[in-house]
């Protein structure tokens, strides 16, 4: 119980509670349960990201091309619905999509083996490229788009819309994937300990290769659901938010050198970044201060992380292999 | 490139020296510099004028000289993706220091001591706290640019003095632009550098192996230091040119810059995991990669397109050489 005490995800729920506490006390409307409940809508987006993100970052990789999946996948579904294409094929359609994006990133780093920072950030200007290529620059707005297309993600089931309950559904199943399945497992394996999971009988290279593409399945589920819910789609939609993505994940415990972290973290480090961004406006902060808040919490995050590590004594053996 | 399957036989003589330069990475950019330039003179008649080529030269030089540093930090190891947000913030401190009434030496000195600075804060995280440089410079990639927001919001500041725009628009003699020669004089420098001094042996050293350099007595917290300190200086210095050449500061300045810096170094033939890499070849990667965009703007191919075989270069020139490897031993 102590010990789940000291754990960053308690230290992060109660950062997140004082967080809304404060704004509560000026600001009593932030924390009606309709106001909260849209908080969670917004911040769907970022969970999901962060989750398919933290798959990842759990073997030792880094994606940077999600934002531009989602731009990709969701100009896709947005081009596809002007084409007539019934809502359920073109969610097959883009999930696939998003999943032969995410297998391109992870076939150049298992089969041809260039680093995954690397591969993303070249593949996250291609990705953006390509919607431009496709369109010319030009805009997908509201009314090219069928209502259906734009109705699903707002459409209220139990007081939520779709696209929060899409996210509780996806955190639900990460949560039994990572901890309850062999897969799930073999991600903290290959990233704790390379060589370990070699000798374990694992493919170090073939699971990071289908941590990209569940990463990559998720960004396309997610520009749906943005470009849906915005109904609009353009080149740089979601641009720049791969960064808020690491920085969830970074927030929430998930160490970036791989093996460590857990749902529960990503999550509440994707809602943290959530109730900043919801409360600026509402406390009368400029959003521009948005981004340096977020960079500020990451350099917080991870200098906490590391100290946090040496603690434990377990990275000890770790730079003792990173130094063999 | 194809040595023979002949293994377990010592060869005569090694392979001379001459041979070895022509099959160097360096040979082959080479290569590809003139055949992209002699494509680029076919392809438009407006590319062999001496002023035209001096202009197709601002493509590269504010993102070569940020190159050089990054190289010797790649080859150390560690990498610096705060560069472009640096260049906000260093053009915004420029800005506010011209707001305040400031003369041209002024403005400089404000924007090469903010690149300085925000290098620092990078090193310290890095270097001292032993933090990884890739999420700390995430963060202050954030952090720098965010800043730049808070100052400027939706604003831009503009009416730089007159003889502030030398750096960025002057010449120094003929077509030789101030940029393009201060470009020269730092590849010189940092050539001296990393292939002449001590600093450079041990920047090598580093990323070849940070333990062994520990022990074999190089002190590898304060090179790791000095190496973000020297980017932030080059970042500054980038900030002076960028800001003089356009006359104007917004936030958004230099948006994505960091991603062709790397590119730049990477298609150098600077290792990604450290440890190798030379001057000479950021250059030549600087000046295909001018001449690329040059001939592609001389053919009015939009910049998007641009940033696409961009990104195919950057994973290509990593993939090639590796694919041909597993091709050769399979």
């Amino acid at each position: 119980m102590t010990s789940f005490l000291k754990s960053r995800e308690a230290l992060l729920a109660l950062a997140i509670l004082v967080l809304l506490a404060m704004i509560a006390s000026r600001f009593p409307a932030f924390v009606e349960p309709a106001s909260l409940a849209n908080v969670f809508n917004d911040t769907a987006p970022l969970m999901i990201l962060a989750l398919g993100q933290m798959v990842v970052i759990l073997t030792k990789c880094i994606d940077l091309s999600v934002a531009a999946n989602l731009a990709l996948s969701g100009m896709v579904a947005a081009l596809l619905n002007g084409m007539g294409v019934p809502l359920p094929l073109i969610l097959l359609i883009v999930l696939a999509l998003g999943a032969a994006l995410g297998a391109v990133n992870g076939l150049l780093v298992w089969k041809v083996g260039i680093p995954s920072i690397v591969v993303t950030l070249g593949t996250m200007t291609i990705f953006r490229g390509i919607i431009f290529l496709m369109t010319d620059g030009a805009w997908v707005n509201a009314h090219q788009m069928s209502d259906e297309f734009k109705a699903l993600p707002r459409h209220v089931i139990l007081g939520l819309p779709v696209m929060a309950w899409v996210a509780v559904v996806v955190i639900a199943l990460f949560a039994v994937f990572l901890t309850r399945t062999p897969l799930g497992r073999s991600f903290y394996a290959v990233g704790g300990n390379p060589h370990a999971a070699v000798y374990t009988g694992l493919d170090v290279g073939r699971t990071q290769a289908i941590a990209f593409v569940i990463s990559g399945t998720l960004a396309a589920l997610t520009g749906y659901l943005w470009v849906a819910r915005y109904a609009v789609a353009y080149v740089d939609i979601a641009g720049g938010f791969e960064l808020d993505v690491v920085a969830a994940c970074v927030i929430g415990g998930i160490a970036i050198a791989g093996g460590a972290g857990t749902v529960g973290g990503a999550v509440l480090g994707a809602l943290f970044l959530g109730v900043i961004k919801n409360a600026l406006p509402v406390v009368g902060i400029s959003p521009f201060w948005q981004l340096a808040i977020s960079g500020s919490a990451i350099i917080l995050a991870v200098a906490f992380n590391a100290r946090q590590g040496r603690k434990a004594g377990r990275i000890i053996l770790k730079s003792a292999e990173a130094g063999a | 490139m194809t040595t023979k399957p002949t293994p377990r036989v010592i060869p005569d003589r090694l392979t001379s020296p001459l041979s070895r330069a022509l099959r160097s990475w360096e040979a082959l950019l080479f290569a590809v510099a003139v055949a992209v330039f002699i494509a680029n003179s076919f392809a438009s008649p407006y590319f062999l004028n001496a002023w035209n080529l001096s202009d197709a030269t601002f493509n590269f030089t504010e993102k070569a000289m940020i190159a050089f540093a990054m190289a010797l930090l790649i080859i150390a190891g560690e990498i610096d993706l705060s560069v472009a947000s640096i260049i906000a913030l260093a053009s915004t401190v420029m800005g506010l220091v011209m707001t305040a009434g400031f003369g041209t030496p002024e403005i400089v000195l404000a924007g090469l001591a903010t690149g300085l600075a925000c290098g620092a804060l990078n090193g310290f995280f890095v270097a001292r706290l032993g933090l990884p440089s890739i999420v700390v410079t995430i963060g202050t990639m954030s952090l720098f640019r965010g800043i730049s927001y808070i100052v400027l919001g939706d604003q831009a500041f503009t009416g730089y003095p007159k003889d502030f725009a030398y750096f960025g628009q002057g010449y120094v003699w003929w077509v030789f632009s101030f940029e393009l020669v201060l470009f020269a004089v730092l590849a010189i420098g940092f050539y001296i550098l990393l292939h002449r001094t001590n600093f450079g042996r041990a920047v090598y050293a580093i990323g070849n192996n940070p333990t062994a350099a520990l022990f074999s007595g190089i002190r590898v917290e304060r090179v790791r230091f000095i190496l973000f300190l020297l980017t932030g200086l080059m970042s500054g210095i980038a900030a002076v040119c960028l800001t003089s050449r356009l006359g104007s500061t917004r936030p958004s300045i230099a948006t994505g810059m960091e991603l062709e810096v790397v590119t730049m170094v990477v298609l150098g033939g600077v290792s990604i995991l450290g440890g190798s890499g030379s001057i000479p070849g950021v250059v030549l990667a600087a000046i295909i990669m001018g001449l690329v965009t040059f001939g592609f703007g001389l053919l009015n191919v939009p910049g998007i397109v641009m940033s696409i075989f961009l990104g195919l270069l950057l994973i290509g020139t990593i993939a090639l050489p590796r694919l041909a490897k597993g091709l050769r031993r399979g």
